[in-house]
């Protein structure tokens, strides 16, 4: 695989989990375009925690869907762990996120007939795992998280804290490069925002990289970076 | 190959959870393709019910025969209402003659003398059917002889007292092998019994065969001799006289191309020397072709439902797929964020509508197993489930699968990850 880090990217230093050159996302309604993203150059390094904050419409989710691979520029360069991934195809793309990345939404989108266990082995499934060996990582992820008594259940038998941990242990489970969450605690109340913020902490602190949107600038103060959007641009960095 | 074939396995499971989480309407969603394949096969059970049917006929009356049969001409049929009328008619002694003289292509010709006499032997008595006949005959509806001899030339030419009986009459006469030898007493005259030949089993319905199981055979010159051609018949205190020289001619044709030409030869020479309608010729061939004709008809209407039934069928799948992709827009999103290719999309939504296909085939097969029972229990046609027409089904049910499930899956495949995601 592309992917892979070649004799050329090891002698060099250890390459950014993610890295934008002047990247721009631009959307064509009728003749009027809309610039999402206007030209964005920022580096997200490995073992960072990243909180993207600014106003609504300000291209937060659209600067994630591009670092997710599920979006692709309409302009710049996009490295990801030192690979130029800007111009790949949907198989190519659809490969990274299998391999490289893990997802983690504010509507938790666990799929509703599978059961915890099996909505946590998803990943691997996609990865050719073998059913035992898959089963038995979900189990050792819904117990990272807490959730080994719930393996059998359904989402909708479980709280909204709940299936968010499960989310994460999903979002956990091909080892990804860097997770990435859209407002992870949108649709949980307070003391369950503490909770799932806690939990990210322990794995930035673990050594995951994790890149999360978030209107509530109490969540953000736990990343230790901060980065403020505004029309598409970078306002600020702090951190 | 070994782990592609369990994930298939999962594949599957997974389709047939999702299916049954919708029970009553992945249910009513085959329902279209369950009389479709019910369809098919019941027609395929039929036609090849029919064509056994055909094939046996041809074996009973010989597809290379034909068959001229003394018959009452209409107008005649008003006098019997008087008394010791004399109606003269059927075919004659000399129609056997220039037959054979002038139609070239026959290989036999069998003429044939029907009289109604009681039978006995020993104490046993029956009324018997006796054939007065030729050697020919017994080439031509060839029964394997049981016993003793069948009626050769010499008995002909020295128009010998023998008579040759079939397996039921001898055993109706308790005729075994030990009686060959006996005398059997028809009317007033005495026969040898010299053999017995097997018959054909009584049939209902179907077409008549040449013998029949009350048959005593005898010589044709003998029949004549002791029976003369003058028959009567009391019914109802009026007497009917008939005189009727033959009641049959068969003849066997020297190929099946041949048996049409030759029908129409014999139709013409009859009508030559008739000058009454007293006479029918039949074409057991005629009858099969007919008979095929008659099948294919009802195979094409079968046909056309079965047709109908698995577009309509595959429609309401592809309908319901269409809808479950819409449903599960969300999941599809969440799949393809994940990682997972638009094949492997196309795959678990194709792979989940050949599972409601073939579920609704599997019904269908129910359903195909009980209609031809059905049909020969009620309408007494001959039925036969070929293995075939099984596999076939299954076949059809997968391509209605593949091919209506496939723009449903390309659908899902489609959707953009985002939207998807984003969908309520
Ligand atoms: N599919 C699309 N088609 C057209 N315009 C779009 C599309 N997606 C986003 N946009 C536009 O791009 C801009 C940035 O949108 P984006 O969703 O990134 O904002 P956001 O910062 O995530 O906002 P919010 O805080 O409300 O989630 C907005 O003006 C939006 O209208
Ligand atoms: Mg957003």
């Amino acid at each position: 695989m592309a992917m892979l880090p070649t004799e050329q990217t090891k002698a060099a230093a250890t390459p950014a989990a993610a890295r934008f050159e002047n990247i721009r996302r631009t959307y064509i309604m009728g003749t009027q375009q809309v610039h999402a993203l206007d030209g964005v150059s920022v580096s997200f390094e490995k073992g960072e925690f990243w909180a993207i904050m600014g106003p609504s419409g300000s291209g937060k989710s659209t600067m994630l869907n591009v670092l997710g691979c599920l979006d692709r520029p309409t302009g710049g360069k996009y490295y990801l762990d030192g690979q130029d991934v800007s111009a790949l195809d949907d198989d190519e793309l659809s490969d990274i996120r299998l391999k490289y990345l893990g997802f983690i939404f504010q509507s938790f989108n666990l799929i509703p007939q599978l059961s915890v266990e099996e909505n946590i082995a998803l990943p691997l499934y996609y990865l050719g795992w073998k059913e035992e060996d898959s089963a038995k990582r979900a189990r050792e992820l819904a117990a990272m998280v807490g959730l080994e008594t719930r393996l059998r259940h359904r989402p909708n038998e479980l709280s909204g804290g709940q299936q968010q941990r499960v989310a994460i242990a999903r979002a956990l489970a091909n080892d990804p490069v860097f997770m990435l969450a859209d407002e992870p605690t949108g649709n949980l109340d307070s003391g369950t925002s503490e909770e799932i913020i806690s939990l990210l902490k322990r794995l930035n602190r673990a050594g995951k990289t994790i890149i999360m949107v978030t209107h509530e600038p109490e969540i953000a103060q736990n990343a230790g970076k901060r980065l403020y959007m505004r029309d598409g641009l970078i306002a600020g960095i702090e951190g | 190959m070994l782990p592609s074939l369990s994930r298939l396995f999962r594949d599957i499971q997974l389709g047939i959870k999702n299916l049954l989480l919708h029970k009553l309407r992945s249910l009513l969603t085959m329902l279209g393709l369950v009389f479709g394949v019910g369809s098919v096969i019941a027609m395929l059970a039929v036609g090849e019910g029919a064509s056994r049917e055909a094939l046996e006929q041809i074996r009973r009356l010989g597809s290379r025969n034909i068959i001229i049969s003394a018959q009452k001409p209409s107008d005649e049929q008003t006098a019997t209402n008087v008394r010791s009328f004399l109606s003269i008619y059927g075919l004659l002694y000399s129609d056997v003659t220039r037959l054979a003289e002038t139609i070239p292509t026959l290989e036999r010709i069998v003429p044939v003398k029907v009289i109604q006499k009681e039978g006995r032997l020993g104490k046993r008595a029956m009324d018997l059917r006796v054939v007065g006949t030729n050697a020919d005959w017994f080439e031509l509806v060839s029964r394997p002889l049981i016993a003793g001899r069948v009626i050769n030339q010499s008995d002909q030419a020295g128009r010998k007292n023998v008579a040759v009986l079939t397996e039921y009459g001898a055993r109706r006469l308790m005729a075994t092998e030990a009686v060959i030898g006996e005398t059997l007493r028809i009317g007033s005259n005495y026969y040898e019994v010299i053999g017995i030949v097997q018959n054909e089993s009584a049939q209902e319905g179907a077409i008549q065969t040449p013998d029949q199981q009350t048959d005593a055979y005898i010589p044709l010159a003998v029949a004549r001799e002791h029976f003369g051609d003058v028959f009567t018949q009391r019914k109802s205190g009026s007497q009917i006289r008939e005189r009727v020289e033959l009641h049959q001619i068969i003849v066997e044709v020297e190929s099946t191309e041949l048996v049409e030409l030759t029908a129409a030869a014999i139709e013409r020479q009859m009508q030559l020397y008739h000058s009454k309608k007293d006479y029918v010729v039949s074409v057991p061939l005629a009858l099969l072709k007919q008979a095929e004709a008659t099948k294919r008809i009802f195979n094409t209407v079968l046909g056309a439902i079965a047709g109908i039934s698995l577009l309509v069928g595959g429609i309401g799948i592809m309908n319901i797929m269409l809808a479950s992709v819409t449903e599960r827009t969300r999941e599809i999103g969440i799949r393809r964020a994940i990682g997972a290719k638009q094949r492997q999309i196309i795959a678990q939504f194709l792979i989940e509508t050949v599972v409601l296909s073939v579920s609704g085939g599997v019904l269908g097969i129910g359903l195909g197993l009980l209609i031809p029972w059905l049909i020969s229990k009620i309408a007494g046609m001959p039925t036969v489930v070929s293995a075939h027409s099984l596999i076939l089904s299954l076949g059809i049910s997968v391509s209605v699968g593949v091919i209506f499930g496939i723009y449903p899956a390309m659908r899902a495949a489609k959707l953009d990850p985002i939207d998807a995601l984003r969908h309520e």
